[in-house]
C-alpha cells in the first residue's frame, strides 16, 4: 500500500436526465484527471443523471451489475479509480440515489444514500428508497467510506465509517446554495465547510467533498468542493461557481501523525456508546 | 437585513446565462418602466449577456409620467443596451372604447397586460426570452397583475425583497434618480405603491423576512412589537393572492395529470 496518492475532485454540471451526454462528461473528466496525475477522481451526487430528477428517476436508473451503458466508464477506469453518482434500480424495482466506487475496470462497491432529505426544497423520499447498509470499501489506499450529501449531516454515518476503519471518507453532493445575507458566501456552503473541518479534526481522517456546479430550474449549485486533512485544514478547494477540477495529494502518514497528537479514536468507547444507545432506543420504544 | 451584493450579483448573472443557454437562447427582452426593479433586472442582464444581447422596451401609456420615460432612458444610456419605445395607448384605448364603465383598476390591469403582449411579441422578433421584474415583496403580497407584469420566462429578482433590490441597485450603480424616487406602478397619475398598500416597504419587508424566510410564529412577532392588525393584514394578502403564484387549477381525472403528478423540471433534458 502506497502512503501517498492524488485525488481529483470533479466539480461538474451534468445535464438533467441526459445519460449519454453525462457519460461522455465523465469519460472526458476521468481522462483529464488521469493526465494530470490523479489516482482517484470523485464526481458529485447523481453525476450521471442530474439532481432534481423527480419522475425521471425510473427512466435514468441503472442496474450496475448488468449495465452495458456503463462499459465505457469502467474501461477508462483501468488505471485510475473513480467514484460517481447514479440512480440504481434493484431487482425489487426499488430506486436508490447511489454512488459507485470503480477501480481496475470493475464496480467494487455501491453505497445507497441512507438519509433522503424530504423537507424544504427537497423531495427525495417521494422518488427514492432509502439505503439500509453502511460498509467501507477496501482500496489500494486503505479503507474508504462513501457518503452522499445529507448522509454527512448525520454524523453517526461518519462515526460508523471511521470505527469500521475508513481513513478517507468521500462525500458526493448536489447541494444548492441558500442564504445570501452574510459576507462569506452562501450560508449552506459555510455549513458544509464547518462540518467537514470539524469532522476531519474529530475523526482524524481525510474528507473529500465533491459538490456539483450548474443550475436546475433556478436551484444554483455553488460547488465549493474541497479536501480537508486529518487536522481539519482545507488543502484543496475548487471554485465557488462553475465547473472545476482540483487535485490534492493525500498522505496517509498525516493520519498517523494526527492520531499521535489527538488519539480520540483510540480512546473511543464503543461499548459505552452501544450500551447507552440500546438504553435510549428501549426507552423511546416504551414512550 | 444584510445582503451579500457581490455574491447575489454573481449568482444572478450566472442564473441568467445558464437558464437562457440551456433553453437555446442568449438574449433577453426586458420591459423598462423607469422603476428600480426593471432597472436592476436590466443591469443584471446587461452584465451577464453583454448590452448587445439585451433589448429594453419602454412602453408608455398616454397618462404615464414623463419622468418614468426619462428614468428608463437613463438606464439604457448607462448600459448601452438596445432599446425601443412602443406606445401602448392605442392598444389599451382601442379596447376600452367599447368598455366605458371600466375604472382605473381594470385599466391598470389592461396596461400591464398590453405590455406583456408587446414583450412576448418582441421576444420572438429578437429571438429572446422575456426577463421578469417582479420582486419577492410583490410576489408575496400579490401586488402585480396576473399575466401582466407577473408574466416572464425567467425572473432574476423574484427571491429579493424590495429592500434587497435597493441595496443591489446601489451596488450595480443604477442611476441615482431611480434610487431616489418613490416606488410607483405609474398606472395612474400620482399612484404610489406605499400609499396604495397602506404600509411602507421597509415595514413589510422586515415582517415578510421574519414570517416567510425565518418562519417566526405569530406569537413571537407580537412579542417583538409587530402590530397585530398589520400582521393580520399581510397574512391575509399573502393567502388571498396565492392564486397569482400558481398555474390554473386543473381537475384531476386520469392517473397522471399535468398539474397534479407530472413531475418534471423545466430544465428537463437541458
Amino acid at each position: 500500500m502506497t502512503g501517498k496518492f492524488t485525488v481529483a475532485l470533479a466539480q461538474v454540471s451534468p445535464k438533467l436526465g441526459l445519460l449519454r451526454e453525462n457519460l461522455q462528461l465523465h469519460l472526458d473528466t476521468i481522462r483529464r484527471a488521469q493526465s494530470e496525475g490523479a489516482d482517484l477522481v470523485v464526481f458529485p451526487e447523481l453525476s450521471l443523471t442530474g439532481y432534481i430528477l423527480q419522475d425521471l428517476v425510473p427512466d435514468v436508473a441503472i442496474d450496475p451489475l448488468n449495465a452495458r451503458s456503463l462499459q465505457p466508464l469502467l474501461q477508462v477506469c483501468r488505471d485510475i479509480a473513480c467514484v460517481f453518482g447514479f440512480v440504481e434500480v434493484s431487482d425489487r424495482y426499488n430506486y436508490y440515489n447511489a454512488a459507485a466506487y470503480v477501480s481496475e475496470g470493475r464496480i467494487r462497491h455501491v453505497h445507497r444514500k441512507l438519509y433522503l432529505p424530504t423537507y424544504g426544497m427537497f423531495d427525495e423520499m417521494r422518488f427514492f428508497a432509502k439505503g439500509e447498509k453502511l460498509r467501507t470499501v477496501p482500496t489500494p489506499f486503505g479503507p474508504f467510506g462513501l457518503l452522499i450529501c445529507e448522509d454527512l449531516w448525520h454524523p453517526s454515518t461518519l462515526y460508523l465509517h471511521v470505527q469500521d476503519g475508513a481513513r478517507v471518507v468521500v462525500t458526493l453532493s448536489s447541494s444548492p446554495g441558500r442564504g445570501v445575507r452574510t459576507h462569506e458566501g452562501f450560508q449552506t456552503s459555510q455549513g458544509w465547510e464547518t462540518l467537514l473541518k470539524a469532522l476531519s479534526q474529530f475523526y482524524t481522517i481525510y474528507n473529500l467533498y465533491a459538490n456539483r456546479a450548474g443550475i436546475e430550474d433556478g436551484a444554483y449549485f455553488p460547488g465549493g468542493s474541497m479536501v480537508v486533512n486529518p487536522v481539519g485544514e482545507v488543502i484543496a478547494r475548487s471554485q465557488t461557481s462553475g465547473e472545476d477540477l482540483v487535485l490534492a495529494e493525500l498522505d496517509l502518514d498525516e493520519i498517523r501523525r494526527a492520531r499521535l497528537f489527538t488519539p480520540v479514536l483510540r480512546d473511543e468507547r464503543l461499548d459505552l456508546t452501544l450500551r447507552e444507545l440500546t438504553r435510549i432506543v428501549r426507552q423511546r420504544s416504551q414512550t | 437585513m444584510q445582503l451579500n451584493c457581490p455574491l447575489v450579483s454573481q449568482v444572478l448573472q450566472g442564473f441568467i446565462r445558464d437558464e437562457l443557454s440551456k433553453a437555446g437562447f442568449h438574449r433577453v427582452v426586458v420591459g423598462l418602466s423607469g422603476g428600480i426593479d426593471s432597472a436592476v433586472s436590466c443591469f443584471l442582464a446587461a452584465r451577464a449577456l453583454g448590452p448587445e444581447n439585451v433589448l429594453a422596451v419602454m412602453m408608455p401609456y398616454r397618462t404615464s409620467s414623463p419622468e418614468s420615460l426619462s428614468d428608463a432612458r437613463a438606464v439604457v444610456e448607462a448600459l448601452e443596451v438596445k432599446s425601443e419605445i412602443v406606445e401602448i395607448t392605442s392598444i389599451v384605448d382601442g379596447y376600452f372604447e367599447a368598455q366605458s364603465q371600466a375604472g382605473s383598476l381594470r385599466r391598470g390591469n389592461a396596461m400591464a397586460r398590453a405590455r406583456m403582449i408587446v414583450l412576448f411579441d418582441k421576444s420572438m422578433e429578437f429571438n429572446a426570452l422575456v426577463l421578469g421584474t417582479s420582486n419577492k415583496t410583490e410576489l408575496l403580497l400579490g401586488y402585480g397583475t396576473l399575466f401582466g407584469d407577473m408574466a416572464s420566462s425567467i425572473n432574476p429578482i423574484g427571491d429579493l425583497y424590495k429592500a434587497d433590490i435597493f441595496k443591489l441597485a446601489r451596488y450595480l450603480q443604477v442611476p441615482q434618480s431611480i434610487l431616489d424616487k418613490k416606488p410607483t406602478a405609474d398606472l395612474w397619475a400620482g399612484q404610489s405603491d406605499e400609499d396604495e398598500l397602506g404600509f411602507t416597504y421597509a415595514e413589510v419587508d422586515e415582517l415578510l423576512h421574519e414570517l416567510i424566510d425565518r418562519r417566526v410564529s405569530r406569537r413571537e412577532l407580537l412579542e417583538r412589537g409587530f402590530k397585530k392588525d398589520f400582521v393580520q393584514l399581510v397574512v391575509n394578502r399573502i393567502r388571498g393572492s396565492q392564486f397569482k403564484r400558481r398555474g390554473p387549477v386543473v381537475c384531476k381525472l386520469s392517473p397522471r395529470s399535468v398539474s397534479h403528478d407530472f413531475h418534471y423540471l423545466r430544465d428537463w433534458g437541458m
